[in-house]
Protein backbone atom coordinates (compact mmCIF):
# COMPACT_ATOMS: atom_id res chain seq x y z
CA UNK A 1 0.00 0.00 0.00
CA UNK A 2 1.29 3.28 -1.10
CA UNK A 3 0.05 5.47 2.43
CA UNK A 4 -1.35 3.96 5.51
CA UNK A 5 -2.51 5.93 8.32
CA UNK A 6 -3.03 3.60 11.65
CA UNK A 7 -4.30 4.38 14.40
CA UNK A 8 -3.97 8.25 14.08
CA UNK A 9 -5.20 10.58 17.45
CA UNK A 10 -4.67 13.96 17.52
CA UNK A 11 -5.73 15.60 21.03
CA UNK A 12 -5.48 19.30 21.10
CA UNK A 13 -5.07 20.16 25.18
CA UNK A 14 -8.68 18.39 26.12
CA UNK A 15 -9.99 17.87 22.48
CA UNK A 16 -10.03 15.06 20.07
CA UNK A 17 -9.70 16.17 17.03
CA UNK A 18 -8.98 12.80 15.25
CA UNK A 19 -9.64 9.56 17.19
CA UNK A 20 -8.14 6.48 16.25
CA UNK A 21 -8.12 6.82 12.47
CA UNK A 22 -6.80 3.78 9.56
CA UNK A 23 -7.10 4.53 6.13
CA UNK A 24 -5.39 3.50 3.40
CA UNK A 25 -4.74 4.56 -0.57
CA UNK A 26 -3.14 2.97 -3.08
CA UNK A 27 -0.91 4.71 -5.62
CA UNK A 28 -2.14 6.67 -7.76
CA UNK A 29 -5.86 6.54 -6.62
CA UNK A 30 -7.88 9.56 -5.35
CA UNK A 31 -9.40 9.21 -2.44
CA UNK A 32 -12.21 12.02 -0.85
CA UNK A 33 -11.84 12.76 2.82
CA UNK A 34 -15.82 14.03 3.56
CA UNK A 35 -17.06 14.95 6.67
CA UNK A 36 -18.89 17.87 8.28
CA UNK A 37 -17.05 20.63 9.46
CA UNK A 38 -14.89 19.96 12.34
CA UNK A 39 -15.06 16.73 11.66
CA UNK A 40 -11.02 15.87 12.12
CA UNK A 41 -10.23 16.79 7.90
CA UNK A 42 -7.89 19.34 8.30
CA UNK A 43 -6.29 18.36 11.12
CA UNK A 44 -5.83 14.51 9.17
CA UNK A 45 -4.40 16.72 6.34
CA UNK A 46 -1.99 18.82 8.34
CA UNK A 47 -0.56 15.50 10.12
CA UNK A 48 0.02 14.11 7.07
CA UNK A 49 1.90 17.26 5.87
CA UNK A 50 4.30 17.49 8.75
CA UNK A 51 2.43 20.91 9.96
CA UNK A 52 0.34 18.76 13.06
CA UNK A 53 2.16 16.57 15.16
CA UNK A 54 0.23 12.72 15.93
CA UNK A 55 -0.57 12.39 19.59
CA UNK A 56 -0.60 8.67 18.17
CA UNK A 57 -0.27 6.35 15.68
CA UNK A 58 1.71 6.90 12.11
CA UNK A 59 1.76 7.61 8.93
CA UNK A 60 3.85 5.15 6.29
CA UNK A 61 4.90 6.23 2.30
CA UNK A 62 5.73 2.93 1.13
CA UNK A 63 5.90 1.02 4.46
CA UNK A 64 7.74 3.54 5.62
CA UNK A 65 7.40 6.34 8.83
CA UNK A 66 7.23 9.74 7.37
CA UNK A 67 8.59 10.42 10.60
CA UNK A 68 12.14 8.38 9.45
CA UNK A 69 12.12 10.63 6.21
CA UNK A 70 14.05 14.42 6.36
CA UNK A 71 11.83 16.28 6.27
CA UNK A 72 12.87 18.07 2.97
CA UNK A 73 13.28 14.60 1.43
CA UNK A 74 9.34 13.70 2.38
CA UNK A 75 8.20 16.98 1.45
CA UNK A 76 9.25 17.20 -1.97
CA UNK A 77 7.25 14.36 -3.09
CA UNK A 78 4.16 16.19 -1.39
CA UNK A 79 1.94 19.17 -2.26
CA UNK A 80 -0.94 21.12 -0.82
CA UNK A 81 -3.44 24.00 -2.40
CA UNK A 82 -6.28 24.81 -0.20
CA UNK A 83 -8.21 28.64 -0.69
CA UNK A 84 -8.02 29.01 2.87
CA UNK A 85 -4.25 28.73 2.20
CA UNK A 86 -2.77 31.69 -0.11
CA UNK A 87 0.13 33.01 -1.66
CA UNK A 88 2.15 36.11 -1.28
CA UNK A 89 -0.59 38.75 -2.23
CA UNK A 90 2.43 41.67 -3.00
CA UNK A 91 4.33 39.10 -5.38
CA UNK A 92 3.38 38.59 -8.92
CA UNK A 93 1.97 35.21 -10.31
CA UNK A 94 5.28 34.13 -12.37
CA UNK A 95 7.48 35.32 -8.73
CA UNK A 96 5.35 33.33 -6.96
CA UNK A 97 5.58 30.23 -9.13
CA UNK A 98 9.96 30.95 -9.52
CA UNK A 99 9.90 31.55 -5.64
CA UNK A 100 8.28 27.70 -5.10
CA UNK A 101 9.98 26.08 -8.15
CA UNK A 102 13.13 27.14 -6.29
CA UNK A 103 12.17 26.37 -3.26
CA UNK A 104 11.07 22.38 -4.77
CA UNK A 105 14.68 22.91 -6.24
CA UNK A 106 13.06 21.98 -9.69
CA UNK A 107 15.39 21.72 -12.33
CA UNK A 108 14.20 23.65 -15.47
CA UNK A 109 12.08 25.75 -13.74
CA UNK A 110 11.21 27.79 -16.75
CA UNK A 111 10.04 25.34 -18.59
CA UNK A 112 8.26 23.77 -16.49
CA UNK A 113 6.25 27.21 -15.18
CA UNK A 114 5.53 27.61 -18.45
CA UNK A 115 4.11 24.36 -19.02
CA UNK A 116 2.03 24.60 -15.84
CA UNK A 117 0.68 28.31 -16.46
CA UNK A 118 -0.23 27.15 -20.39
CA UNK A 119 -2.00 24.20 -18.90
CA UNK A 120 -4.11 26.05 -16.56
CA UNK A 121 -4.71 29.04 -18.51
CA UNK A 122 -3.00 31.45 -16.03
CA UNK A 123 -0.44 33.17 -18.52
CA UNK A 124 -2.24 35.91 -19.40
CA UNK A 125 -1.89 37.08 -15.59
CA UNK A 126 1.24 36.63 -15.64
CA UNK A 127 3.01 39.60 -14.26
CA UNK A 128 -0.14 41.23 -12.18
CA UNK A 129 -0.19 40.64 -7.89
CA UNK A 130 -1.93 37.47 -6.55
CA UNK A 131 -3.23 39.68 -3.90
CA UNK A 132 -5.42 41.46 -6.94
CA UNK A 133 -6.81 38.32 -8.57
CA UNK A 134 -10.33 37.02 -8.80
CA UNK A 135 -11.13 33.91 -6.71
CA UNK A 136 -10.74 31.74 -9.53
CA UNK A 137 -7.96 32.98 -10.84
CA UNK A 138 -6.32 32.44 -7.83
CA UNK A 139 -7.43 28.96 -6.91
CA UNK A 140 -5.35 28.75 -10.67
CA UNK A 141 -2.69 29.76 -9.55
CA UNK A 142 -3.01 27.80 -5.72
CA UNK A 143 -3.18 24.65 -8.31
CA UNK A 144 -0.52 25.44 -10.39
CA UNK A 145 2.03 26.18 -7.43
CA UNK A 146 0.73 22.38 -5.62
CA UNK A 147 1.57 20.85 -8.92
CA UNK A 148 4.79 22.85 -9.57
CA UNK A 149 6.90 19.43 -8.63
CA UNK A 150 4.89 17.14 -10.02
CA UNK A 151 4.19 15.73 -6.76
CA UNK A 152 3.75 11.89 -5.98
CA UNK A 153 1.27 12.98 -3.53
CA UNK A 154 -1.04 16.21 -3.40
CA UNK A 155 -3.58 17.30 -0.96
CA UNK A 156 -6.61 19.45 -1.88
CA UNK A 157 -9.03 21.36 0.79
CA UNK A 158 -11.86 22.15 -0.66
CA UNK A 159 -9.90 22.94 -4.18
CA UNK A 160 -13.17 24.88 -5.56
CA UNK A 161 -14.57 26.46 -2.44
CA UNK A 162 -16.34 29.84 -3.77
CA UNK A 163 -16.33 29.44 -6.88
CA UNK A 164 -18.71 29.72 -10.17
CA UNK A 165 -19.86 26.94 -11.85
CA UNK A 166 -17.81 27.50 -14.95
CA UNK A 167 -14.46 27.56 -13.11
CA UNK A 168 -14.97 25.02 -10.53
CA UNK A 169 -15.74 22.69 -13.70
CA UNK A 170 -12.72 23.89 -15.30
CA UNK A 171 -10.28 23.06 -11.78
CA UNK A 172 -12.20 19.76 -11.71
CA UNK A 173 -11.77 18.41 -15.82
CA UNK A 174 -7.76 19.73 -15.08
CA UNK A 175 -7.49 17.45 -12.45
CA UNK A 176 -8.95 14.89 -14.19
CA UNK A 177 -6.71 15.60 -17.30
CA UNK A 178 -3.36 15.67 -14.71
CA UNK A 179 -4.23 12.43 -13.14
CA UNK A 180 -4.54 10.77 -16.50
CA UNK A 181 -1.98 12.09 -18.01
CA UNK A 182 0.69 11.99 -14.28
CA UNK A 183 0.90 9.29 -11.78
CA UNK A 184 -0.67 11.07 -8.84
CA UNK A 185 -2.14 10.05 -5.91
CA UNK A 186 -4.75 12.71 -4.61
CA UNK A 187 -6.27 13.18 -1.09
CA UNK A 188 -9.44 15.32 -1.47
CA UNK A 189 -11.43 16.89 0.97
CA UNK A 190 -14.42 18.46 -0.18
CA UNK A 191 -18.28 19.42 0.70
CA UNK A 192 -19.15 19.03 -3.04
CA UNK A 193 -20.54 15.73 -3.60
CA UNK A 194 -20.63 15.66 -7.39
CA UNK A 195 -16.71 16.88 -7.53
CA UNK A 196 -16.33 14.12 -5.38
CA UNK A 197 -18.56 11.65 -7.41
CA UNK A 198 -16.51 12.75 -10.51
CA UNK A 199 -13.29 12.50 -9.32
CA UNK A 200 -12.32 10.02 -6.48
CA UNK A 201 -12.06 6.52 -6.62
CA UNK A 202 -12.96 6.07 -3.01
CA UNK A 203 -14.05 7.55 -0.28
CA UNK A 204 -13.81 8.20 3.70
CA UNK A 205 -16.50 9.70 5.83
CA UNK A 206 -15.56 11.25 8.66
CA UNK A 207 -17.47 12.75 11.58
CA UNK A 208 -16.33 13.71 15.35
CA UNK A 209 -13.11 12.54 14.86
CA UNK A 210 -13.76 9.07 13.52
CA UNK A 211 -13.79 7.49 10.27
CA UNK A 212 -17.69 6.45 9.84
CA UNK A 213 -17.62 4.55 6.70
CA UNK A 214 -15.40 4.19 3.65
CA UNK A 215 -15.71 3.06 0.20
CA UNK A 216 -16.38 3.39 -3.47
CA UNK A 217 -19.13 6.39 -4.53
CA UNK A 218 -21.48 3.42 -5.72
CA UNK A 219 -21.25 0.99 -2.78
CA UNK A 220 -22.05 4.10 -0.12
CA UNK A 221 -24.96 4.98 -1.88
CA UNK A 222 -26.27 1.40 -2.26
CA UNK A 223 -25.41 0.60 1.37
CA UNK A 224 -26.79 3.28 2.92
CA UNK A 225 -29.72 2.96 0.63
CA UNK A 226 -29.94 6.58 -0.37
CA UNK A 227 -30.17 8.24 -4.60
CA UNK A 228 -26.84 10.17 -4.51
CA UNK A 229 -23.82 11.16 -2.16
CA UNK A 230 -25.21 14.22 -1.25
CA UNK A 231 -28.31 11.74 0.35
CA UNK A 232 -25.73 9.83 1.39
CA UNK A 233 -23.43 12.46 3.13
CA UNK A 234 -26.89 13.69 4.98
CA UNK A 235 -27.40 10.44 5.86
CA UNK A 236 -24.10 9.82 7.32
CA UNK A 237 -23.78 12.91 8.92
CA UNK A 238 -26.21 12.54 10.80
CA UNK A 239 -26.71 9.27 11.79
CA UNK A 240 -25.15 8.39 15.46
CA UNK A 241 -24.18 4.88 14.37
CA UNK A 242 -21.00 3.71 12.77
CA UNK A 243 -20.98 1.75 9.53
CA UNK B 1 22.20 23.69 3.98
CA UNK B 2 20.73 24.42 0.62
CA UNK B 3 22.19 27.37 -0.79
CA UNK B 4 19.56 27.75 -3.30
CA UNK B 5 16.49 27.39 -1.22
CA UNK B 6 18.19 29.71 0.90
CA UNK B 7 18.15 32.17 -2.06
CA UNK B 8 14.54 31.58 -3.03
CA UNK B 9 13.70 32.40 0.18
CA UNK B 10 15.72 35.70 0.19
CA UNK B 11 14.24 36.58 -3.14
CA UNK B 12 10.90 36.52 -1.67
CA UNK B 13 11.53 39.05 -0.28
CA UNK B 14 13.80 41.34 -2.31
CA UNK B 15 10.83 40.77 -4.61
CA UNK B 16 8.50 42.34 -2.32
CA UNK B 17 10.35 45.23 -1.55
CA UNK B 18 11.17 45.85 -5.50
CA UNK B 19 7.30 45.78 -5.99
CA UNK B 20 6.25 48.32 -3.87
CA UNK B 21 7.76 51.86 -3.66
CA UNK B 22 6.08 52.91 -0.72
CA UNK B 23 7.45 49.91 1.37
CA UNK B 24 11.14 50.78 0.20
CA UNK B 25 10.69 54.34 1.21
CA UNK B 26 9.55 53.21 4.56
CA UNK B 27 12.41 50.78 4.65
CA UNK B 28 14.56 54.55 3.96
CA UNK B 29 12.19 56.95 6.25
CA UNK B 30 12.55 55.95 9.69
CA UNK B 31 16.37 55.76 9.81
CA UNK B 32 16.86 59.42 7.44
CA UNK B 33 14.25 60.54 10.44
CA UNK B 34 16.15 58.74 13.35
CA UNK B 35 19.89 60.13 12.15
CA UNK B 36 18.14 63.44 11.23
CA UNK B 37 16.59 63.58 15.20
CA UNK B 38 19.97 63.02 16.52
CA UNK B 39 22.51 64.62 14.64
CA UNK B 40 20.81 67.72 15.99
CA UNK B 41 20.62 66.41 19.60
CA UNK B 42 24.16 65.58 19.18
CA UNK B 43 25.22 69.01 17.59
CA UNK B 44 23.20 70.42 20.90
CA UNK B 45 25.17 68.59 23.28
CA UNK B 46 28.78 68.94 21.37
CA UNK B 47 28.18 72.76 22.30
CA UNK B 48 26.57 72.83 25.36
CA UNK B 49 28.44 69.22 27.27
CA UNK B 50 31.42 68.99 28.89
CA UNK B 51 31.17 65.35 28.60
CA UNK B 52 30.91 65.47 24.74
CA UNK B 53 33.44 68.72 24.02
CA UNK B 54 35.39 68.23 21.11
CA UNK B 55 34.19 64.33 20.46
CA UNK B 56 31.83 65.39 17.81
CA UNK B 57 29.46 62.66 17.07
CA UNK B 58 29.26 60.63 19.97
CA UNK B 59 25.39 60.41 20.19
CA UNK B 60 25.10 60.51 16.24
CA UNK B 61 27.67 57.25 15.77
CA UNK B 62 26.05 55.71 18.84
CA UNK B 63 22.48 56.38 17.36
CA UNK B 64 23.57 55.13 13.68
CA UNK B 65 24.61 51.86 15.60
CA UNK B 66 21.40 51.64 17.72
CA UNK B 67 19.61 51.70 14.87
CA UNK B 68 21.20 49.37 12.93
CA UNK B 69 20.38 46.64 15.48
CA UNK B 70 17.15 48.10 15.61
CA UNK B 71 16.57 47.74 11.66
CA UNK B 72 18.26 43.88 11.94
CA UNK B 73 15.91 42.48 14.52
CA UNK B 74 12.66 44.72 12.48
CA UNK B 75 13.36 43.19 9.83
CA UNK B 76 13.92 39.51 10.89
CA UNK B 77 10.31 40.17 12.43
CA UNK B 78 8.79 41.47 9.68
CA UNK B 79 9.67 39.14 6.58
CA UNK B 80 8.01 36.48 9.32
CA UNK B 81 5.27 38.62 10.06
CA UNK B 82 4.77 38.93 5.99
CA UNK B 83 4.44 35.35 5.86
CA UNK B 84 1.54 35.66 8.58
CA UNK B 85 -0.27 38.51 7.24
CA UNK B 86 -0.26 36.91 3.26
CA UNK B 87 -1.52 33.40 4.57
CA UNK B 88 1.27 32.25 3.15
CA UNK B 89 2.51 30.21 6.44
CA UNK B 90 1.31 26.57 5.42
CA UNK B 91 3.10 27.15 1.77
CA UNK B 92 5.86 27.71 3.72
CA UNK B 93 6.03 25.31 6.51
CA UNK B 94 5.24 22.50 3.81
CA UNK B 95 7.83 23.05 1.32
CA UNK B 96 10.86 21.16 1.57
CA UNK B 97 13.22 23.51 3.38
CA UNK B 98 14.68 22.89 6.45
CA UNK B 99 13.96 24.71 9.60
CA UNK B 100 17.67 25.91 9.94
CA UNK B 101 17.37 26.86 6.20
CA UNK B 102 14.42 29.89 6.80
CA UNK B 103 16.62 30.49 9.87
CA UNK B 104 19.65 31.29 7.88
CA UNK B 105 17.53 32.96 4.84
CA UNK B 106 15.43 35.31 7.38
CA UNK B 107 19.01 35.73 8.76
CA UNK B 108 20.69 36.75 5.57
CA UNK B 109 18.23 38.95 4.04
CA UNK B 110 17.65 40.65 6.97
CA UNK B 111 20.79 42.48 6.51
CA UNK B 112 19.79 43.50 3.44
CA UNK B 113 16.68 45.03 4.66
CA UNK B 114 19.09 46.61 7.46
CA UNK B 115 21.27 48.14 4.69
CA UNK B 116 18.96 49.13 2.54
CA UNK B 117 17.72 51.17 5.36
CA UNK B 118 20.81 52.63 7.21
CA UNK B 119 23.42 53.23 4.11
CA UNK B 120 21.01 56.42 2.36
CA UNK B 121 21.42 57.58 6.19
CA UNK B 122 24.72 57.12 7.07
CA UNK B 123 25.79 58.62 4.22
CA UNK B 124 23.73 61.79 4.94
CA UNK B 125 25.69 62.25 8.53
CA UNK B 126 28.64 62.61 6.80
CA UNK B 127 28.07 65.54 4.73
CA UNK B 128 25.15 67.34 7.13
CA UNK B 129 26.64 66.71 10.33
CA UNK B 130 30.22 65.84 9.62
CA UNK B 131 29.60 62.66 11.26
CA UNK B 132 30.92 59.01 9.77
CA UNK B 133 30.77 55.88 11.90
CA UNK B 134 33.56 55.02 9.22
CA UNK B 135 35.87 57.08 12.08
CA UNK B 136 35.38 53.98 14.22
CA UNK B 137 37.79 52.07 11.90
CA UNK B 138 38.51 48.09 11.76
CA UNK B 139 36.85 47.70 15.17
CA UNK B 140 33.33 48.66 13.44
CA UNK B 141 33.10 45.84 11.37
CA UNK B 142 33.34 43.58 15.18
CA UNK B 143 31.05 45.82 16.60
CA UNK B 144 28.50 45.25 13.99
CA UNK B 145 28.91 41.61 13.80
CA UNK B 146 28.03 41.43 17.16
CA UNK B 147 24.98 44.42 17.04
CA UNK B 148 23.77 42.02 14.20
CA UNK B 149 23.81 38.87 16.06
CA UNK B 150 21.97 40.05 18.54
CA UNK B 151 19.10 41.97 17.06
CA UNK B 152 18.80 39.31 15.09
CA UNK B 153 18.59 37.09 18.10
CA UNK B 154 16.03 39.45 19.52
CA UNK B 155 14.11 38.97 16.01
CA UNK B 156 14.18 34.85 16.59
CA UNK B 157 13.15 35.21 20.27
CA UNK B 158 9.92 37.64 18.87
CA UNK B 159 9.74 35.12 16.20
CA UNK B 160 9.54 32.17 18.21
CA UNK B 161 6.61 34.08 20.47
CA UNK B 162 4.87 34.20 17.03
CA UNK B 163 4.96 30.87 16.95
CA UNK B 164 3.77 30.39 20.52
CA UNK B 165 1.40 32.75 20.53
CA UNK B 166 -0.22 33.39 17.13
CA UNK B 167 -0.38 36.88 15.59
CA UNK B 168 -0.92 38.14 18.63
CA UNK B 169 2.53 38.81 19.90
CA UNK B 170 2.97 41.36 17.13
CA UNK B 171 2.69 43.57 19.85
CA UNK B 172 5.55 42.44 21.40
CA UNK B 173 7.53 43.17 18.25
CA UNK B 174 7.77 46.54 18.12
CA UNK B 175 8.08 46.43 22.26
CA UNK B 176 11.47 44.02 22.40
CA UNK B 177 13.82 46.41 21.69
CA UNK B 178 12.66 49.21 23.51
CA UNK B 179 12.62 47.04 26.63
CA UNK B 180 15.99 46.18 26.18
CA UNK B 181 17.50 49.41 25.24
CA UNK B 182 17.54 51.44 28.57
CA UNK B 183 19.68 48.57 29.93
CA UNK B 184 22.17 48.97 26.73
CA UNK B 185 23.82 51.67 27.75
CA UNK B 186 23.58 53.21 24.63
CA UNK B 187 23.89 56.94 24.87
CA UNK B 188 25.44 57.46 28.55
CA UNK B 189 27.96 55.11 30.43
CA UNK B 190 27.26 52.33 32.13
CA UNK B 191 28.01 54.06 35.88
CA UNK B 192 24.74 55.74 35.35
CA UNK B 193 22.84 52.39 36.08
CA UNK B 194 22.06 51.23 39.54
CA UNK B 195 24.61 48.72 40.78
CA UNK B 196 22.02 46.04 40.34
CA UNK B 197 21.00 46.54 36.94
CA UNK B 198 24.47 47.46 35.91
CA UNK B 199 24.71 43.44 36.32
CA UNK B 200 22.23 42.87 34.12
CA UNK B 201 23.36 45.28 31.64
CA UNK B 202 26.49 43.11 31.53
CA UNK B 203 25.39 40.37 30.74
CA UNK B 204 24.24 41.94 27.26
CA UNK B 205 26.44 42.80 24.12
CA UNK B 206 24.85 45.92 24.29
CA UNK B 207 26.90 47.81 26.77
CA UNK B 208 30.24 46.43 25.71
CA UNK B 209 29.48 47.57 22.35
CA UNK B 210 28.33 51.18 23.27
CA UNK B 211 31.18 51.18 25.96
CA UNK B 212 33.62 50.30 23.21
CA UNK B 213 32.32 52.98 20.88
CA UNK B 214 32.75 55.64 23.40
CA UNK B 215 35.96 54.57 24.76
CA UNK B 216 37.25 54.64 20.58
CA UNK B 217 35.55 57.99 19.96
CA UNK B 218 36.22 59.50 23.24
CA UNK B 219 39.99 58.65 24.22
CA UNK B 220 41.21 56.88 20.95
CA UNK B 221 41.43 53.43 22.18
CA UNK B 222 40.62 50.26 21.43
CA UNK B 223 40.35 46.66 23.22
CA UNK B 224 39.48 44.19 21.29
CA UNK B 225 38.95 42.00 24.56
CA UNK B 226 35.69 43.75 25.40
CA UNK B 227 34.90 43.80 21.15
CA UNK B 228 34.84 39.86 21.18
CA UNK B 229 33.90 39.54 24.79
CA UNK B 230 30.66 41.22 23.09
CA UNK B 231 31.20 39.07 20.11
CA UNK B 232 31.28 36.25 22.70
CA UNK B 233 27.99 36.65 24.35
CA UNK B 234 26.31 37.47 20.98
CA UNK B 235 27.32 34.42 20.14
CA UNK B 236 25.91 32.61 22.94
CA UNK B 237 22.37 34.31 22.56
CA UNK B 238 22.39 33.56 19.11
CA UNK B 239 22.60 29.84 19.93
CA UNK B 240 19.99 30.19 22.69
CA UNK B 241 17.82 31.96 20.51
CA UNK B 242 17.81 29.04 17.65
CA UNK B 243 17.02 26.87 20.22
CA UNK B 244 13.93 28.92 21.66
CA UNK B 245 13.10 28.62 17.91
CA UNK B 246 13.41 24.79 17.14
CA UNK B 247 11.51 24.30 20.78
CA UNK B 248 8.40 26.62 19.80
CA UNK B 249 8.10 25.25 15.82
CA UNK B 250 7.81 21.68 17.66
CA UNK B 251 5.47 23.63 20.10
CA UNK B 252 3.51 25.11 17.68
CA UNK B 253 3.24 21.81 15.87
CA UNK B 254 1.92 20.32 18.88
CA UNK B 255 -0.62 22.64 18.84
CA UNK B 256 -1.57 22.75 15.50
CA UNK B 257 -1.25 26.64 14.90
CA UNK B 258 0.93 26.31 11.95
CA UNK B 259 -2.29 24.97 10.13
CA UNK B 260 -3.92 27.81 10.82
CA UNK B 261 -1.84 30.61 11.43
CA UNK B 262 -2.98 34.20 9.63
CA UNK B 263 -5.99 33.12 10.06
Amino acid sequence: MFIQINNLSKIYKKFLAVNKINFQIEKNKTVGLLGPNGCGKTTTIGMMLGLVSPTEGEILIENKDINKFKRDEILKRFNFASPYVELPKKLTVRQNLEIYGRLYGIKELGNRINEISSDLDIKNFFERKTGELSSGQKNRVSLAKSLINKPEILLLDEPTASLDPDIGDFIRSYIEEYKSKNKITILLASHNMSEVERLCDSIIMMRKGKIIDNGTCQDLIKKHGRNNLEETFLKLARSKNEF
Amino acid sequence: MNFSKIYALGLRHLYLIMNSFPRLLDLIYWPTVQIFLWGFISKFFTLSSEYYSNTVGVILTAAILYDFLFRASISFNMMFLEEIWSRNFTNLFIAPIKIKEIIAALTLTAILRTLIGLVPAVLIAIPLFGVSVLKLGIPLIFLLISLYLFGVTLGLLVTSGLLRYGPSFENIAWASLFFLAPLGCIYYPIEILPVSLQIIAKSLPLVHIFEEMRSILINNAVSYTNIFKSISISIVYFVFGIIIFYISYFGAKKRGTLMNMGE
